[in-house]
């Protein structure tokens, strides 16, 4: 599949963020048009998706994203995804979505308080979400894993309600960091939130060892697509 | 306006799996401090804080907890005050 048009994908970078040009690289290795959106901007500039990629932001000092949620590009993605625009956190950058409170749970250390460095077997569980395009349930990817905080927590209504709705995007086969539900990566409701800690942008190549992240961010250049279409009738 | 010590323990929430606190309840109990549970690892955050009195410092240490220093879906914060000498002679 290539990219239906040619989209726009920001990559947030805050201090600290490490995988952000990884990411740029992958995206403009797809045909995406890139813009990095530093955390201090108040604007998105018109990008039809945000990917926030992974690090330390803020030396993710007191908790994983719990400083990065309140930088000003925060309040911006907040407003983009409340319009339906695609978002995309990985690994950080889905802790900073449930500091944020745009997904739920939360993500605490390892079960075995090893940092987790590994390519990581995984199952889609659902595909109504902005990583779902041109994949089925119970797809299996190997995507490389690496963090120490990647233990998905959340209260026992939340995770039927995340069942319940399809929210569950992804699960660990072989759970390496006790995540309740072996749950590797989640979406809002509406699905075009989504955060994973999986990083896609690493399995791109041969070389790397996997291509199936690519599966992935073409899911989300698809998504950026359609949004930018619906977009479009909107304002016409 | 007066001077609060202000100590925020931030813990666990009791329903959360603690890794750190299991790990050094088991390596405690490989010291011989058999008769040790229920460890738990949470951080300590020191301040000082200008109120007008004690009741201004807590609520406005209550909401340093709910807006940043403590993540209600898996943390509690406990708010220990007490108040600075203070030095009248300026």
């Amino acid at each position: 599949m290539s990219v239906p048009m040619s989209v726009t994908v920001g990559v947030v970078q805050f201090p600290g963020t490490n995988c952000d040009l990884d990411t740029l690289d992958a995206l403009a290795d797809l045909g995406a048009r890139t813009a990095l959106l530093r955390s201090d901007e108040i604007s998105l500039g018109g990008v039809d998706a945000v990917v926030i990629p992974g690090g330390f932001a803020h030396g993710d000092y007191l908790r994983t994203g719990a400083i990065a949620r309140f930088s000003p590009v925060m309040d911006a993605v907040a407003s983009f995804a409340a319009g339906g625009g695609p978002v995309v956190g990985i690994c950080n950058g889905f802790q900073v979505l449930t500091e944020a409170g745009l997904l739920p749970g939360a993500l605490r250390p390892n079960a075995g308080l090893s940092f987790l460095c590994q390519p990581q077997k995984l199952m889609m569980a659902s595909v109504n979400h902005v990583l779902g395009h041109g994949l089925s349930p119970s797809d299996e990817l190997s995507i490389p894993i690496n963090h120490f905080e990647g233990n998905y927590v959340c209260d026992g209504a939340t995770l039927r309600r995340l069942r319940e709705n399809g929210q569950v995007v992804m699960r660990y086969v072989g759970n390496p960091n006790g995540s309740v539900d072996d749950i590797a990566g989640i979406c809002n409701e509406t699905g075009n939130v989504v955060g994973l800690m999986p990083h896609p942008e690493r399995a791109t190549s041969e070389l790397l060892g996997s291509t199936d992240g690519r599966k992935l961010l073409k899911a989300l250049l698809y998504a950026a697509a359609s949004s930018r279409q619906a977009a479009g009738h909107r304002a016409a | 306006m007066n001077r609060w010590d202000v100590l925020v323990e931030v813990s666990p929430r009791a329903e959360i799996a603690d890794p750190a606190g299991t790990t050094i309840e088991r390596a405690l109990a490989a010291l011989g401090f058999g008769g040790v549970s229920g460890v738990r690892v949470g951080k300590a955050i020191r301040m000082e804080v200008t109120a007008a009195d004690a009741s201004e410092a807590r609520s406005v240490t209550e909401q340093m907890c709910d807006r940043l220093l403590a993540n209600p879906v898996i943390e509690d914060a406990r708010i220990e005050l007490r108040a600075v000498a203070q030095d009248h002679s300026t």
